[in-house]
């Protein structure tokens, strides 16, 4: 813990750092309260997490990025809660140059670079500001994934995309490097991240979902717009699966995660194919599942949990009604574009048969313009899709990660049930045999009985501190996720109402160039 | 203007200018009328609807007249009409040999409120399988709509009276101040079956003949462009105008999905519980108010453009009939010149061939002659009512954009500051 500095407690920041956060603040005073470190690290006063979630984060101008400072944490106008195994990575919707993670381990360290500690862009959900502000800044970490290429020919074709990391953490060898992935690779890191996981309670982010139809349309080598499209869905998908996964202190610590980054040659996931072994296996589990989780009764002694599950169902269902609704935008505004394309053919047609020569041109410049906003309408109906459909997708699926948190903590509730049943059952069995009086067979039936009670004792003291733990672990991965989702949300519906934005600001320039053609026609 | 609607379902009076809903129909009565230009209403004749009520299954309109000409007992009256005999009237044009040379005055369409009924159906069943608000929110819009379509019928009924009125020959037509004056029942019945099936060979016919007479090529240059700009710009006017149809109901249905991610948003925001269901509030309130933005939108469009195209298709229609008449007449010109040539070889009904000669003779001449002044009007009056409609429409268009731009900007300023 040599490295760990005492980050300036919540009150003493530099008051200047501080101006832009007033609003935050109050989100200070709720992580606090929400947030417990663990018992093995030291209390640091004035606890304040994940700061600055939005765009009016500490703006740049705020930061002094010289020499002057004598700390190093001089523009910390965030603080990091010293968990030890867990570090909660700063996070802000946008580059937020004033603020540098306190690394209590020496699993992360600010990277310092020549002259600054330029403030880093922690993390990142756009790529395009991340480009933003690839020069000079130190990344926490930042994940794409580009270039889909066809590998191989017919049925055994397979889209390798190219995950590229950069990172200023020092757990990995190099601070940028890529290697080249296929789909089935994605789901094995899933698969693994999720047996190891899930089950203990931390939410692991859902991957994306097969696409037999769809891959088969790529692997036969049809080139037209669907199969594209199918592979950008695909693409934007992975990238923001892993950004996802990367977020998540714990799973970012694993080591099947750091292989998936960074070997160039992973082994080749069969499990994930669904006709395997493996996958039937997964099936039939599944079944099993849905039918225990009907018969499982617990007794919720934490009403907590209650009203948690019942948020999250209300949650998912307003999602998926939103979510349907947003698709038939998405079809309609491509079919609106679509029928703005043909009238603008039909209007040149009219333009070019009209005799008069002031209303042919006239007439010519509308379809123009008609044909300009039918453009427009697409790239509308892609913002619709990506930012907005696809979160509200990426969300279902994730409370869907979120309830299977919270079964598995009925299991292993059920688990400790059971066990404290069948502990009683055999102290039941030693006291029968105490009362009854056969001497000679009895003392070897005795002692047998005495382990058993004193495994099944230690089986029910495990199973007490197993769902205490899951209990744990599960209010605290809540809470990280309630937070991460407030912030996406907020993060991606700016982004898409600017681009609406972005849309009505062309209209104007194209009807405003119109106006005067019509008031032309003499 | 008082509508009065009588539904199945609801019982609606809405004053014009009441609804604090989509307000599709400030422009309209300008919009229409502006189809055409260059109707002047004089104090001679003027004719509008001052009233219209909608039953079950037709449509009453009250036609008001306002004349200082000395054909009519009063200065000023009203009648009621449904839709039978204004075709009535139309089609009393039509087989008038006089007004053979005239371009007659397109027949409004038939008011259609089925899909907007079949819809307000849909909604009155569906009423317990949604929630209050979202059915309020429905019920509005389509009673907006039906509104809308009702003030299109009126509104294309009316031009029709007021293209007979500004036309200097049909004004002066008996039927048509019977229609206006005559304060009873015109007992003009829908054609039946039989009358339908008349119609329909006749026009068969009429479109053979069209073709055996287009093919005789015309002497008269103005004439001959004429034909084949019409031809050609009928066509490409139908294309256009159903190519607009399905473009401005696209966007509607687009600016309907804004209403219920609108609603699905507020939903989402008052049951969540974190921070974020202000956010959610204010965005599904820009919702809200972006759609009836984009509903106008659509609204206009479908004014400006598609009704536009829609009443251009129409005109240009009766401009090929006239053509048609024109070139029959010529033919039947042609015919009677042979005949005479024929009885002046055998010597046989010379009398005859020649009055008949001569007959055909005038009524081409009549003919040509109007139809030439018409021609020309029509082409100053699409010029002049497409100017007004593109000017209109982008000026529209600039508006809702700004005014759809504004809302963004405002919601996005509140959205950054707050979070």
């Amino acid at each position: 813990m040599a490295a760990e500095r005492e980050p300036p407690p919540l009150g003493d920041g530099k008051p200047t750092d501080f101006e832009e956060l007033e609003d935050g603040e109050d989100l200070f005073t709720s992580t606090v309260s929400t947030l417990e470190s663990s018992p093995s690290s030291p209390e640091p006063a004035g606890l304040a997490e994940d700061i600055s979630t939005n765009s009016n984060g500490p703006k740049p101008a705020e930061v002094v990025l010289d020499d002057d400072r004598e700390d190093l944490f001089a523009e910390a106008t965030e603080e990091v809660s010293l968990d030890s195994p867990e570090r909660e990575p700063i996070l802000s919707s946008e580059p937020s140059p004033a603020v540098t993670p306190v690394t209590p381990t020496t699993l992360i360290a600010p990277r310092i670079e020549s002259k600054s500690l330029s403030a880093p862009v922690i993390f990142d959900r756009s790529r395009e500001e991340i480009e933003e502000e690839a020069n000079g800044d130190v990344f926490d970490i930042e994940i794409g994934v580009s270039d889909p290429e066809k590998v191989g020919d017919g049925m055994n074709a397979y889209m390798a995309y190219r995950v590229t990391t950069k990172t200023s953490l020092s757990m990995f060898s190099k601070s940028e490097f890529s290697v080249k992935r296929r789909f089935s690779d994605f789901l094995g890191l899933h698969s693994k991240l999720a047996s190891k996981y899930l089950h203990v309670g931390y939410i692991v982010p859902p991957a994306p979902e097969k696409s037999i139809v769809g891959m088969t349309k790529v692997k036969v080598g049809k080139e037209d717009s669907s199969s594209t499209e199918f592979v950008e869905k695909r693409r934007a998908a992975l990238e923001r699966y892993l950004q996802r996964t990367v977020k998540h202190p714990t799973l970012l610590q694993d080591p099947d995660l750091r292989q998936f980054l960074e070997s160039s040659e992973l082994p080749r996931a069969v499990n994930t194919q669904a006709l395997s072994g493996a996958g039937i296996l997964r099936m039939v589990n599944k079944a099993a599942d849905a039918v225990n989780k009907m018969t499982i009764k617990m007794n919720e002694s934490d009403a907590w949990f209650e009203e948690k599950q019942q948020q999250f169902e209300n949650l998912d269902q307003q999602l998926r009604k939103l979510h349907a609704s947003v698709e038939a935008l998405v079809c309609h505004r491509k079919e609106l574009s679509a029928n703005t394309a043909a009238f603008a053919k039909s209007a040149a047609m009219l333009g070019n048969s009209e005799d008069h020569t002031a209303l042919s041109r006239a007439l010519s410049q509308l379809a123009e313009v008609e044909e300009k906003i039918d453009q427009l309408h697409q790239e509308q109906a892609f913002a619709d899709f990506y930012m907005f459909s696809e979160l509200l997708s990426d969300y279902i699926r994730l409370i869907a990660a979120v309830k299977g948190v919270f079964d598995h903590r009925m299991k292993c509730w059920q688990k400790w049930e059971d066990a404290q049943i069948t502990l009683l059952k055999k102290r039941e069995t030693e006291a029968k045999m105490m009362v009854a009086n056969k001497p000679d067979k009895i003392q070897q039936a005795k002692n047998e009985i005495r382990e058993e009670i004193e495994e099944w004792e230690a089986k029910v003291q495990q199973g007490e501190r197993d769902f205490e733990q899951i209990s744990k672990t599960i209010r605290k991965e809540v809470g990280r996720f309630e937070k991460e989702r407030v912030k996406d949300f907020k993060t991606v519906i700016i982004k898409y109402l600017e681009s609406l934005v972005q849309t009505q600001q062309q209209l104007i320039k194209y009807w405003e160039a119109f106006l005067p053609e019509a008031k032309a026609i003499a | 203007m008082i509508f009065g609607f009588q539904t199945e379902f609801f019982q609606i009076e809405l004053e014009e200018g009441l609804d604090d809903g989509p307000d599709f129909l400030s422009e309209e009565d300008r919009g229409l009328k502006a189809i055409n230009v260059d109707l002047q209403s004089d104090a001679a004749l003027q004719v509008d609807i001052s009233d219209a009520l909608s039953e079950r299954d037709k449509v009453k309109f009250t036609v008001h007249t306002k004349s200082s000409l000395p054909n009519f007992k009063q200065n000023e009256f009203s009648v009621v009409r449904q839709h039978e005999e204004f075709i009535w009237l139309h089609d009393s044009f039509i087989e008038n040999e006089d007004y053979a040379g005239y371009i007659i005055p397109p027949a409004p369409p038939r008011p259609d409120f089925d899909a907007s009924r079949e819809k307000l159906q849909k909604l009155g069943e569906g009423e317990g399988s949604m929630t209050k608000e979202e059915f309020t929110k429905m019920k509005q819009e389509l009673e907006a709509e039906y509104l809308a379509i009702f003030k299109k019928t009126v509104a294309m009924h009316e031009v029709f009276l007021c293209r007979v009125a500004a036309h200097p020959i049909l004004r002066k037509d008996l039927n048509f101040h019977v229609f206006l004056e005559y304060n009873q029942d015109l007992s003009v019945r829908g054609k039946n079956k039989k009358e339908k099936l008349e119609d329909f060979f006749k026009n068969m016919v009429k479109s053979a003949d069209g073709v055996i007479v287009s093919g005789v090529k015309d002497v008269d240059d103005f004439f001959e462009h004429e034909r084949t700009f019409l031809l050609e710009y009928h066509n490409r006017v139908k294309d256009a105008s159903a190519k607009s149809d399905r473009m401005t109901r696209s966007h509607k249905s687009a600016a309907d999905d804004y209403n219920r991610i609108g609603s699905s948003l507020y939903a989402l925001g008052t049951q969540d519980s974190t921070d974020i269901c202000k956010f959610f509030l204010k965005v599904s309130e820009l919702f809200d108010k972006t759609r009836k933005i984009e509903a106008r939108v659509s609204a206009d469009e479908d004014l400006k453009l598609s009704d536009l195209l829609k009443y251009y298709l129409r005109e240009s229609q009766a401009a090929k009939d006239l053509l048609y008449r024109r070139s029959r007449s010529l033919v039947d010109y042609e015919n009677a010149n042979k005949a005479l040539d024929k009885a002046r070889a055998k010597n046989k009904d010379v009398l005859q061939a020649e009055t008949s000669q001569q007959l055909c003779c005038q009524k081409f001449e009549k003919i040509s002659e109007s139809a030439k002044q018409e021609l020309i009007d029509f082409k100053t009056r699409r010029v002049a009512a497409f100017r007004k409609n593109l000017v209109e429409l982008a000026e529209l268009e600039l508006k809702h954009a700004k005014g759809n731009l504004q809302l963004l900007q405002n919601c996005l300023a509140v959205l950054n500051g707050d979070t």
